[in-house]
């Protein structure tokens, strides 16, 4: 099972390397890890996704608040979220009917970011299953080159995570 | 005042009340040393920086203060590796400080340069790696801050030469360590301790495991009053020996792979389990799988992520288990547990008729009489620090701690090497004590060089090698899960009273067992570090034995009838 864990972090050289060397040392292994700045300046967010059970998500965010750069640990298993997946993909025109791509272009809301003599670049958001499906659409007619940005998530609601965690 | 890195560095160890540190100089943290000598602190010269940690890691776990070792770049980093991770799998407050090549020479792959935070990142409890003069002072109180509050743990901080040969205007800051991040005071939740109450109250069969948080919490004396309150029996973790005196008739003894088979008994027929300060390793608790499998489990500690990581609990209470011990006993009231206590009593009558020490003399001496006389003739007053092996296991059955911090070994790392330096940094935290180093004929070699150490600091540590021309603990494993195929683990050793010698220092053997109490007086009562070689019969093994993964309860027993071969052959 799927577990996303919203992680925010002191903004300080080398917290990528404790957080992920944590994952490793412990024996999870990370899916996707995206990190980003948050509003508050000094704070990095992270959203890392790990295929474990409950018990061994419980054990990482006890693991990760262990770490002092680490303030606030949210764990999205359990809560109604928001994800969302970028992803670019190139894929070759030539060879076949450009039709088709322009087709799934048209039915699955992504964007034409780019066109080369040779191949088109696309970009697809949506939550990870919608860029999935994209992508499987897409996979016939010739991937050349793709990117993902792996996930970002935020709990639906009023409720906000915010890094007061001191002593 | 106007003051250079090196100089606050010293300033911060002497604010936070440190005179004793340990070490080895070389380029990257010369700046530091030369500094030193102007700042009432004594610097201990080791011989291997990895002896400079388990120096302080055993100057540590003797006082409760924090233990300093100090290196230099690259490979006075890379030695001190082995001791932080023995300190940081025991919970040791340790602070290293590492000299590190000039920040602008950082990545360049100069001379003596390391990573050496990158290194130390899983075996820390934190690290820093310090480039700039002003951030010298709030890093080294930082690292004194995490090192001691919470669940210790050993802090590294890498402070680059041209930081340290920096000036700039300083005066000390007295203010609290203040970090968003780290939280080391947690309360007990009411709802937790509620239901720990309501499971003391209902148990017939409860069993305290008491672990090394009772003796970093300074939770003896309460240790004591709950025991008595609720009228339970008190096992403890090898760490956690001397935090609940061993001659307390609620004192039951070791639990675990070499625990007393009583105490393995009473933990599988518990109905309650109350986990004080320890993590149930698998050293403890054998196959988890069928591990006290009718006991309900109460679990206090300091570390969130303790809380249901091997076992789970049935009351998780995260908090300082002398202030939770304090709220719990105002809860409580009397309890009596007389015909659990019998029964528990009675199962010990199997253990006497095996008991090494219950053997006629036949000629040959083992390491539980060395051991048992070790702490006759102490009193059981002496600060005992261990090597790992066999004699270790030996000395947590045969010398009875009544007091903290008297037993001081490597437990979740099993470090060899760690006996002799540890003892060292143990006699400088408590010079007063008596303090002997138990280690096997194997592990002393490993850091024997420190021996060194002690003599040119003139420190009295009494060596008690038990000597038994094996590497024993794996020669057992060989004997009775490898066919007795030993492979690698005769040992060819020099004489140790020789090196003993050579090094000014008193060196005694002894073969048999009338002789050892004269030989023990004699070394307690002569000047200086006294080696002792103690030929110990070749072929003994600890008993009783829980095989790795095995069940707490199928332990491998002492034959009752212990004739033990003549061993043929003295590799030495």
């Amino acid at each position: 099972m799927q577990h996303t864990l919203v992680v925010l972090v002191e903004d300080k050289p080398g917290v990528l390397n404790r957080v992920a060397s944590l994952f490793r040392r412990r024996v999870f292994n990370i899916e996707s890890l995206s990190v980003g700045r948050t509003a508050d300046p000094g704070i990095s967010r992270m959203t890392i996704v790990i295929d474990s059970d409950q018990a061994s998500a419980d054990r990482v965010s006890a693991y990760l608040y262990k770490l002092v750069n680490v303030l606030e640990v949210e764990d999205l298993g359990s809560v109604p979220a928001v994800a969302r997946d970028l992803a670019l993909v190139k894929v070759a025109v030539a060879g076949h009917d450009r039709g088709a791509l322009l087709r799934v272009v048209d039915e699955t809301r992504a964007h034409i970011v780019d066109t080369g003599e040779q191949t088109m670049t696309l970009e697809i958001t949506g939550e990870p299953p919608h860029v999935d499906a994209v992508i499987a659409r897409l996979e016939p007619l010739g991937i050349i080159e793709m990117v993902r940005s792996g996930q970002v998530a935020m709990r639906r609601g009023d409720t906000a995570l915010s890094a007061s965690r001191s002593q | 005042m106007q003051r250079t890195g090196a100089q606050i560095i010293w300033e911060c160890l002497v604010h936070e009340g440190v005179r004793t540190v340990f070490g080895y100089p070389g380029g990257a943290i010369l700046p530091a040393y030369d500094a030193m000598l102007d700042y009432p602190v004594r610097h201990v010269l080791v011989r291997h920086e990895q002896g400079a940690a388990h120096m302080a890691d055993g100057f540590a776990r003797a006082s409760g203060e924090v233990g300093v070792a100090i290196a230099t770049s690259g490979p006075g980093a890379t030695n001190l590796v082995t001791g932080i991770a023995t300190a940081q799998m025991d919970s040791s407050p340790i602070v290293c400080i590492t000299g590190q090549v000039p920040g602008k020479l950082i990545g360049y792959d100069a001379f003596q340069e390391t990573d050496i935070s990158g290194i130390t990142l899983p075996i820390t409890k934190h690290n820093y790696l310090v480039t700039r003069v002003e951030d010298i002072m709030p890093t080294i109180k930082e690292a004194f801050h995490l090192a001691k509050s919470g669940r210790p743990g050993p802090v590294l901080v890498d402070i680059t030469k041209d930081a340290q040969q920096a000036a700039m205007e300083w005066l000390w800051n007295d203010a609290p360590v203040k970090m968003r991040g780290y939280k080391a005071h947690r309360d007990a939740a009411k709802s937790e301790l509620t239901r720990a109450v309501d499971l003391i109250r209902a148990s017939r069969k409860p069993v305290i495991l008491a672990g090394q948080g009772v003796i970093q919490s300074h939770a003896m004396k309460e240790l004591r009053a709950f025991a008595e309150m609720i009228d339970a029996p008190v096992t403890v973790t090898l760490l956690g020996i001397g935090g609940f005196p061993a001659s307390h008739p609620l004192g039951i003894g070791m639990m675990g792979m070499h625990g007393e088979a009583w105490v393995n008994h009473a933990i599988q027929e518990a109905d309650l389990l109350l986990a004080f300060g320890m993590r149930f390793d698998d050293r403890v608790t054998g196959n988890l799988k069928t591990y006290a499998p009718h006991a309900k489990k109460i679990h206090i500690d300091i570390d969130p992520s303790e809380i249901n990581k091997n076992v789970h609990v049935d009351a998780a209470i995260v908090a300082d288990l002398r202030e939770t011990l304090r709220e719990l006993l105002d809860m409580l009231e009397p309890a009596s547990h007389a015909p659990w206590l019998k029964y528990i009593g009675s199962m010990k009558g199997d253990t006497a008729v095996r008991d090494i020490q219950a053997l006629p003399d036949n000629g040959h001496l083992y390491a539980a009489h060395v051991i048992n006389d070790i702490w006759r003739l102490t009193e059981g007053k002496a600060i005992v620090v261990t090597d790992v092996g066999q004699h270790q296991m030996w000395e947590a059955q045969y010398y009875h701690h009544n007091e903290p911090r008297t037993l001081i070994t490597s437990g979740g790392l099993g470090t060899m090497g760690f006996g002799l330096p540890a003892a060292i940094g143990a006699k400088l935290a408590k010079p007063d004590s008596e303090v002997w180093a138990v280690v096997g004929d194997g592990g002393f070699q490993m850091t024997q060089a420190e021996l060194s150490t002690a003599a040119q600091e003139g420190l009295k540590v009494n060596v008690a090698i038990i000597n038994n021309g094996y590497l024993g603990m794996v020669r057992q494993w060989q004997e009775f899960f490898y066919e007795r195929r030993y492979a690698a683990t005769p040992l060819r050793n020099p004489d140790f009273v020789k090196i003993a010698d050579a090094h000014g220092l008193l060196g005694l053997r002894v073969d048999n067992r009338p002789g050892v109490t004269a030989i023990v007086q004699r070394a307690r009562q002569a000047e200086g570090a006294v080696v002792i070689d103690f030929r110990v019969e070749q072929e003994d093994s600890v008993y009783p034995m829980v095989p790795a993964g095995a069940d707490l309860d199928a332990m491998i027993r002492r034959p009752e009838t212990s004739v033990l071969v003549d061993t043929a052959d003295d590799p030495n």
